[in-house]
């Protein structure tokens, strides 16, 4: 297992520092001065020249480089254009909101996805199926940009049920609609693949045995056939809980949940160019650490990934 | 004579596609109002006979801007979906071809690129290059050649150890004939079924980033940044948001409904009939 660990830890280095090097070259990607672009073309000289030395912008730009990295270690991720504030700070802020939608929708779609798949697979062609089938499709195919709006119609402005955005007082209802609008994707693809993995398994002639020694449907379908075709969706739900943070960017500024999605938009918007980089680094290192993390958690829950190590 | 059929939804899922692409391309001729002009005394009505979509608040027609609205949603897919397949197969039969050094090398950069998720790194993008109908395809094939070219190594690798491949070389064949003219036709199934659904992901991640204002600038219509205008106006006109939202999500069925199809189509494990 720790080989299974290291060689993974290895194999991510240099994808943070592709990320890393990124993440430094938006700044220098933008065609033209970014000084015009950040406080635009009418600017006092002495304004220009004091947020040019401030980014480092004045320096050469292996020296900008090396700099960058000497801060990112010591978690310097610079100073907002916008409020002035250090954006690890703004960004610590917000994460905790995100997370918490993330999690939400986790727990929204793997709570959906898992019994309505199996269900699915346990009655294939019924209208069981056809109708979880239709649910999967209609979820895959409708973007959260959409979805977020026709949630609020409905739950918020017709039926005032649910409140219309924002995180309120942090309590239940604030996060139902965003954690739904989030989670519907990543539910419409968990229960297609839990289906096909489910019927893959109850074709498998241990499960042939498990009936044949006369066990219950409920024990043969929970502890003999989902216990093996979760390994397969263990991976899947890791990939989609980074997808999920890539996905909060659009939900939360749908319903102004003040996460790190939004302020990644709003920074763009207001071309805060050091939170755009704080941001973008912050939740593209959070999906590598997610990845490696589930790579790891398959090899737990399979031990031939182990062995194979 | 024994072959397989479309699937019925694989069927639908054309006909949704063959709408979607009459409505863009015959857009001038679909409706008799300019996408752009503008009644304000008219601003938000209501779908009516003369307007069946209704009008948005500026008074524009909404058919009119949804069908125009389609030639940008299957402009930017098309033509993402052309550039990216090109480069990832171009990258990825290289990788999987040659193996070595080249392989790793390529293999790495997809890593890099994979780290990012695709809106993020899409957004990233958009943000030094500025908002634009140009640079949202640009930023879009950025962020999409990396899965074809992962899938054609994959098939590559698999393929170049086949007898027809060995008979190939022993006749003198070069590398890139055997690439273009053995091995690229018969791994052109899933690449197709991986298009189409790309197709899906590139006209939703057009009108996510038309949604968020950073991608076709108004007054160009696009599904997107109508959806987003009209969500100011839930209670008083939902029709300006739910109109264009219906509109994405039959444009993306029916690329899902017709890669499901293809792929059952194309899978040699799939029902065969009379």
């Amino acid at each position: 297992m720790q080989t299974v660990v290291l060689r993974r830890l290895v194999f991510i280095l240099p994808v943070v520092w592709g990320v890393s090097t990124f993440v430094f070259l938006i700044i220098h990607l933008i065609p033209g001065d970014p000084i015009d672009l950040m406080l635009g073309e009418t600017a006092a000289q002495v304004d220009r020249q004091t947020l040019r030395r401030q980014l480092g912008l004045d320096q050469p730009l292996w020296r900008q480089y090396a700099t960058f990295l000497q801060r990112l270690v010591h978690g310097d991720l610079g100073q907002s254009l916008h409020s002035d504030r250090p954006v690890h700070t703004l960004i610590a802020e917000r994460l905790p909101a995100t997370a918490t939608l993330a999690l939400a929708a986790l727990c929204v779609s793997v709570g959906l996805a898992i019994p309505l798949g199996v269900l699915a697979a346990l009655r294939p062609r019924s209208w069981l199926d056809t109708g979880s089938m239709i649910v999967a499709l209609l979820g895959v195919s409708m973007p959260n940009f959409w979805l977020g709006p026709l949630l609020i119609l409905v739950f918020s402005l017709q039926f005032g049920w649910l409140p219309v955005a924002g995180r309120g007082d942090g309590s239940l209802p604030y996060l139902i609609l965003p954690a739904v609008t989030l989670g519907t994707g990543m539910m419409a693809v968990l229960t297609r693949m839990t289906r096909a993995t489910m019927m893959e398994t109850l074709r498998e002639d241990y499960i042939r045995t498990a009936v044949a020694k006369g066990l219950t449907m409920w024990v043969v379908v929970v502890k003999h056939a989902l216990r093996n075709a979760l390994i397969p969706l263990v991976t899947l739900i890791g990939l989609q809980v980074g997808a999920l943070l890539a996905g909060a960017v659009i939900t939360e500024t749908i319903f102004a949940w003040p996460g790190l999605g939004e302020l990644t938009v709003r920074a763009i918007q207001q071309r805060d160019y050091p939170v755009v980089q704080g941001c973008v680094l912050v939740i593209a290192l959070t999906y590598v650490i997610m990845n490696m993390m589930t790579d790891l958690l398959y090899a737990v829950v399979d031990p031939r990934i182990r062995f194979e190590a | 004579m024994h072959r397989r059929r479309l699937a019925p939804s694989g069927y639908l899922g054309c006909v949704l596609l063959a709408c979607l692409c009459v409505s863009a391309c015959f857009a001038p001729w679909l409706t008799p109002y300019d996408p752009r002009a503008q009644d304000l005394a008219a601003g938000l009505h209501a779908p009516a006979w003369a307007h069946p979509c209704g009008q948005d608040k500026l008074g524009r027609d909404l058919c009119a801007r949804l069908f125009y609205g389609a030639r940008i949603s299957l402009l930017v897919g098309v033509m993402s979906v052309a550039v990216t397949l090109t480069l990832g197969v171009a990258i990825g039969a290289l990788a999987g071809y040659q193996s070595g050094i080249l392989d790793e090398f390529l293999m790495r950069l997809t890593d890099m690129f994979l780290a990012f998720p695709g809106i993020l790194l899409a957004l990233a993008l958009m943000a030094i290059l500025g908002p634009s109908l140009t640079n949202v395809v640009i930023a879009l094939c950025i962020v999409g050649w990396v899965g074809y070219a992962r899938l054609t190594r994959g098939l590559v690798l698999v393929a170049r150890e086949m007898e027809y491949v060995t008979a190939a070389r022993a006749t003198g064949a070069t590398a890139p004939y055997i690439l273009i003219r053995h091995i690229l036709p018969n791994i052109a199934g899933p690449l197709v079924v991986q298009a189409t659904f790309s197709l899906a992901g590139m006209i939703v991640a057009e009108a996510g980033l038309s949604f968020l204002g950073l991608g076709v600038q108004p007054p160009t219509p696009s599904w997107g940044s109508m959806l987003n205008e009209g969500r100011l106006f839930l209670l008083l006109a939902p029709h300006l948001a739910m109109i264009p939202g219906v509109a994405i999500m039959l444009a993306v069925l029916g690329c899902n409904l017709l890669g499901d199809g293809l792929r059952d189509w194309l899978d040699p494990r799939g029902e065969i009939v009379a």
